[in-house]
């Protein structure tokens, strides 16, 4: 059986991360209202404007499903904008509705403006092999992690600043595997989300 | 580490779809906007209804109003530059802008060449009424489509006619035998390599955004219904009687396209939407939309 994946589509770059996971072999459903999260095996927090994101959960009361979803141990990925929804802490913008699940702290758009938005190629742990495998990661008005708890493992950084990792179920990533070839991540949450279920 | 290359620029596109972008004139507008729930804003010194109203020639923002209304919020803040003028893009790059709107609702500053948008760092939104439009603009190095419409009208016809234009172009292209398909590129006047991979895509290579006369909570559905990426909001804000309330139910509206439902309540007691305006009571000079094609 087809894991199920939710992706969360209220707004931003949903439909990237469901043709992700389709080459991963996964069934995807797109979230908006409570009804969605029914079933679902694992979730992805895709890309986008956090603060448009947070209002319209808070909106539609799905703070707390998702919050109680997470909670249950499905894997999550969570991809820029979506790696601010899981911070705990979010220094400048506490008031920001979001999940805050995740122990870390979070610095919005901690690159700069977009003309600062970049490519690089980064070794990531647990996802790459080598000195020679490393993962087109792109930034775009990124955030990245200024400081994570005692469950949180680092699995890369850019200046010595953790962009990618994880706790437990939950991997957030400041760039955007989604806008490349490479469905690691995604398979990863496939994966999981198969283990979990069987 | 690379910087200003198609898939950052039109990946900030990507991820603003689904979303409202918003025209405002001031920090407070801005500030406004974002608490709304706005995925980005278009610093602008008028709205085009304002625009239409005053007439003369209309440039490019002063530089103070678009740094201060980039101070006031966190998320992207796009400004308009006149048609082909290079330097007011440059200057716009400087100030650090997120995404510039080479704008037809702006007085075209070279009636024949658009800016090359591939020598720029900071990625170009454009408007089109047809593929081929379309397509030129991304050859130009363009990251991101929206429709024309006729802005400033309060009028949504004009945005759903080069909406349905493009898409229906694009559904005649995929139905092509593939011997027609270089005649075809010819016929729309646009490059054979684009057109190519519109048919494989089976939509615009870049995020394709409806603008240009849109007005209510159901406007905005309706141009998402009809298969854009999300929406372009100039004048119907603030020209309308409750900006902060409609601002919200625009934001629910597109996210929630086809909840009818959720639409009835949001679109229940707005107020005032902004004045509208027949089409056919504009003369030719009038019309925005037939700017740089």
């Amino acid at each position: 059986m087809a894991a199920l994946i939710g992706v969360l589509a209220l707004q931003g770059a949903f439909r990237e991360h469901a043709a992700a996971l389709a080459r991963c072999q996964a069934t995807v459903r797109e979230i908006r209202t409570l009804a969605d999260l029914d079933g679902l095996q694992g979730l992805v927090l895709p890309g986008g404007e956090s603060t448009v994101m947070g209002r319209l959960l808070q909106e539609e009361g799905l703070l707390q499903p998702l919050a109680s979803l997470c909670a249950t141990g499905v894997p999550v990925l969570a991809t820029c904008a979506g790696m601010i929804l899981l911070a705990k802490d979010l220094p400048g913008f506490s008031a920001q509705p979001r999940l805050g699940l995740m122990d870390i702290s979070v610095r919005r758009n901690a690159f700069g403006r977009q003309k600062e938005s970049f490519t690089t190629r980064l070794p990531v742990r647990e996802f790459s092999h080598g000195a020679d495998d490393l993962i087109e990661s792109v930034f775009i008005r990124a955030p990245l992690v200024t400081s994570c708890g005692a469950g949180v493992s680092v699995l890369a950084s850019v200046n010595d600043h953790p962009v990618a990792v994880r706790q437990d179920n939950m991997l957030a990533l400041a760039f955007h595997p989604e806008l490349t070839q490479d469905t690691r991540f995604h398979a990863w949450l496939v994966r999981r989300a198969q283990a979990l279920s069987r | 580490m690379e910087t200003g290359t198609f898939v950052i620029k039109s990946g900030l596109a990507q991820m603003l779809k689904g979303g409202v972008i918003m025209d405002v004139t001031t920090p407070e507008q801005a500030t406004i906007a974002q608490e709304a729930g706005a995925c980005a804003v278009m610093a602008l010194e008028r709205v085009p209804a304002d625009i239409r109203a005053a007439g003369g020639v209309a440039r490019m923002a002063d530089p103070a109003i678009v740094t201060a209304i980039m101070k006031a919020v966190s998320i992207p803040v796009m400004a308009k530059v006149r048609i082909g003028h290079v330097t007011e893009a440059r200057i716009l790059e400087s100030l650090g802008v997120d995404y510039i709107d080479e704008s037809e609702v702006l007085t075209p500053a070279d009636d024949r060449y658009h800016i090359n948008k591939k020598d720029f760092t900071v990625p170009f939104v454009c408007g089109a009424r047809n593929l081929g439009e379309a397509l030129r603009r991304i050859a130009e190095g363009a990251c991101m489509i929206r429709t024309k419409g006729e802005p400033g009208t309060g009028n949504v016809v004009e945005a759903v006619r080069h909406c349905r234009l493009v898409l229906g172009e694009i559904a005649a292209l995929r139905a092509l035998p593939e011997e027609e398909v270089p005649t075809f590129a010819k016929d729309i006047a646009a490059p054979l390599e684009l057109v190519l991979e519109t048919r494989r895509l089976g939509r615009l290579p870049v995020v394709n955004f409806a603008a240009g006369g849109i007005a209510t909570p159901a406007d905005a559905a309706f141009m998402m219904e009809l298969g854009c990426d999300g929406i372009f909001v100039g004048s119907g804000i603030f020209k309308s009687s409750d900006p902060a309330r409609r601002a919200r139910a625009i934001v629910a509206a597109v996210s929630h396209y086809r909840d009818y439902k959720l639409l009835a309540e949001v679109s229940t007691g707005l107020g005032e939407a902004m004045p509208g305006l027949d089409i056919s009571a504009l003369s030719p000079e009038q019309r925005m939309q037939e700017r740089g094609c």
